[in-house]
């Protein structure tokens, strides 16, 4: 097996020719404050074998703006590493100029002023322009779709999936894995995967429940310019738990390290010159999983939204993170011979949607798509005079709204939102649409429910999700961030374990301290409970807009982190 | 408790017994189970393997299975439960291996244990954290 050394090597010989990544390259066009379509894609080409990676798209056919986290803490091991990395202290990680295309990108700084200046990113049109440059340059590619592509936009809602499965199978994917996906149950996952996709399903750690045993295909092997290239896929472990698990009774998920290392195994005995995992685990759990399931070269992490310059080298395997929402597609050029990897060239590629022509093909197929939606999605619901974003560990801008939203609508004391990392983000001075709302709250689960919860169970509430979060074993991580509040405010030490580390619940309009005895009125919306009934979130949140009109939010000090 | 094929599924032919633990009058604790079946042995924690899952999907069912080569017995321990017992296999000279998979219910979030008698009386022990959660939200 290559050795960390040579890899180093491998990789500093990619760095003296080309900077010090794909993204050195930007530094001068940041200078020039001009993008080209070809500078975006300017790669020398390396090795013999190419991977495309796309992740996370979220049903984000259309250019959006998608802020990266302020605030992203890494506990344990995984502490001030990347991903954990955000801010001006990211830009210092990577050498990049504050100002720059990359620092927009890549980063929260001075977010809205450089989204006014470098536009929207993404665009699957644009996607497929990158796609189809790549391919013509590299016949030899595989292009690998991470999953949660079918799930985040009111047309994917409203079609059940339908507009990305036939983007997907346009744009000419050859292997994806899932997540989101699930959430339209399993029989309309079985309807797309065995009559409409034309290409597979992978994800090895599926289970039939019943029986506990393997029930999807765990990998392909791919024939490429001579080399055969095994592509495992690792679909979300926490499924059942994270998601309804009654929408899927039939299947069990986890991570299944045992199982991993099984099928790698199986496809080295079957003689692969290199395997590639596919997968939704989550960054700190596949350098987790990577650091003791032996034999994977590659592997191409999602779920967990991260959009890391570099790869990561655990021991021979190299770690690549590529985003979301389509802000950006994964180059990796591999050396491949005598049945290993010698050496990798990278390039995180961003899509900037005014500077890379739309693929007219896509384009059309994407008006296709949205075309018997089209009034119902660009209905003008309001404005917004702050910039509303989702992505960070504890409340955004969105969810403040959100929070507002449900708490006024459905007359609670307190209200809970997901923290899921999906979301995009609206400029201050926009137009809020029926779409952009759906954008942060389409799913199959979305029943704004009312309640009422003891002091006691919301504190019980509050900690089991800290500990999704800030657990320091990434094997007892789901992925999301902090359950989002509203009327609620709470003080939380990172660096504690479970039942330790939520103090001071208060009520933020009284200032009335949580009392454990006490029973609140407490609403909000995607509880994974069957049966839970209430309004659609996106109307709540539609009606609630209406009657303000213009969105302005004060920022929101109910949070207290420490332990950082 | 009776194990039918649905609650247990078990490798090895021959010689192999499952003995359920019956519900106790006293349940007795994870320490006194562990001394009555070591003896007093300080277990070694290589030569066998638990497989249990992170985060239980349902904390009603666990699927959880171990696996000891050369074992004569195994016990299953679930060290938060008001009972902690939850099995012992023993394993006559016949079985083909020593390995045991069953599904078990979990109050809270706990130490799941397994420990193996071996042949010459020597014990292995491992565990694994199962956590049962009440449910979170997903990236």
């Amino acid at each position: 097996m290559i050795t960390r050394r040579e890899f180093l090597q491998a990789s500093v010989a990619a760095s003296a020719i080309y900077g010090l990544s794909g993204f050195g390259n930007w530094s001068k066009l940041a200078a020039q404050q001009a993008l080209t379509q070809d500078q975006l894609l300017q790669f020398d080409d390396f090795g013999n074998v190419t991977l495309i990676h796309v992740t996370d798209i979220h049903a984000q056919l259309k250019p959006i703006f998608f802020r990266e986290p302020e605030i992203n803490l890494g506990v344990g091991d995984a502490r001030g590493k990347v991903p954990h990395v955000t801010g001006a202290d990211f830009l210092k990680m990577f050498n990049i100029q504050p100002g720059s295309p990359e620092a927009y990108a890549l980063t929260c700084e001075d977010f809205t002023a450089l989204a006014k200046g470098y536009g929207r990113m993404g665009g699957m049109d644009r996607v497929a322009t990158v796609v189809k440059a790549i391919r013509a340059a590299r016949p030899d590619s595989i292009l690998l779709d991470g999953g949660d592509t079918w799930h985040g936009s009111m047309t994917s809602f409203l079609t059940k999936g339908q507009d990305m499965v036939n983007v997907m199978n346009a744009l000419g994917v050859d292997a994806m894995t899932s997540h989101w996906e699930w959430t339209y149950g399993t029989d309309r996952v079985k309807e797309i995967v065995e009559s409409q996709l034309k290409f597979p399903f992978l994800g090895a750690n599926i289970f039939d429940a019943e029986w506990d045993e393997p029930a999807f295909e765990p990998y392909k092997i791919f024939e490429k310019g001579g080399l055969r290239i095994a592509v495992i896929g690792q679909a979300f472990p926490y499924m059942p738990i994270a998601n309804p698990g009654w929408m899927f009774p039939e299947y069990s998920f986890g991570i299944r390290e045992e199982r991993m290392q099984e099928v790698v195994d199986e496809v080295r005995a079957e003689g692969v010159d290199l395997v590639v995992c596919l997968s939704h685990n989550g960054f700190d759990v596949d350098r987790k999983m990577i650091s003791r399931v032996k034999g994977i070269d590659v592997i191409l992490t999602g779920h967990t939204h991260d959009a890391v310059p570099e790869p990561v080298i655990v021991g021979d395997t190299i770690l690549i993170a590529s985003g979301s929402n389509g802000k950006f597609v994964s180059r990796v050029d591999l050396d491949v011979r005598d049945g290993r990897m010698m050496g990798f060239r990278h390039k995180l590629i961003p899509i900037f949607s005014d500077v890379i022509t739309p693929d007219a093909e896509m384009a059309a197929l994407i008006d296709a798509e949205r075309a018997p939606f089209k009034d119902q999605l660009e209905e003008k619901i309001g404005t917004t005079e702050s910039l509303l974003y989702r992505r960070g560990n504890f409340n955004g801008s969105w969810d403040d709204l959100i929070c507002d939203a449900v708490r006024s609508e459905r007359d609670a004391q307190i209200a809970l939102s997901p923290g899921v990392r999906w979301g995009t983000t609206l400029l201050p001075g926009d137009a809020i649409t029926r779409e952009d709302i759906h954008n942060v709250t389409s799913m199959t689960y979305g029943q704004c429910y009312r309640t009422e919860m003891t002091g006691e169970t919301l504190k019980t509430v509050m900690e089991d999700v800290a500990d999704n979060l800030f657990n320091t074993d990434p094997y007892y991580q789901q992925g999301g961030d902090m359950v989002r509040v509203g009327g609620l405010a709470y003080s939380i030490d990172v660096s504690k374990p479970i039942g330790s580390r939520i103090s001071n619940l208060a009520l933020t309009d009284t200032g009335e301290a949580i009392d454990a005895a006490k029973s609140y009125t407490v609403a909000g919306w995607a509880s994974v409970n069957q049966g839970t009934e209430g309004p659609q979130i996106w109307d709540v949140i539609e009606s609630h807009i209406r009657k303000i009109g213009t969105v302005r939010l004060e920022p929101n000090t109910s949070v207290t982190v420490t332990g950082i | 408790m009776n194990l039918s094929r649905r609650e247990a599924l078990w490798v090895g032919l021959g010689g192999l017994a499952a003995v359920a633990t019956p519900g106790a009058v006293l349940a007795a604790t994870t320490e006194e189970l562990t001394s009555a079946f070591t003896g007093g042995a300080a277990p070694g924690t290589d030569g066998i393997t638990l497989t249990a899952p992170e985060i239980a999907e349902n904390g009603n069912t666990v699927p959880v299975s171990v696996s000891a080569p050369g074992a004569v017995a195994i016990m299953l321990l679930a060290t938060g439960n008001p009972e902690p017992a939850v099995a012992t296999f023993t394993f006559g000279p016949a079985a083909g291996s020593q390995m045991a998979a069953t599904r078990i219910r979990l109050a809270k979030t706990q130490d799941v244990v397994a420990l193996a008698k071996m042949a010459d009386g020597s014990v292995k022990q491992a565990q694994a954290t199962v956590k049962v959660t009440i449910g979170g939200c997903g990236g």
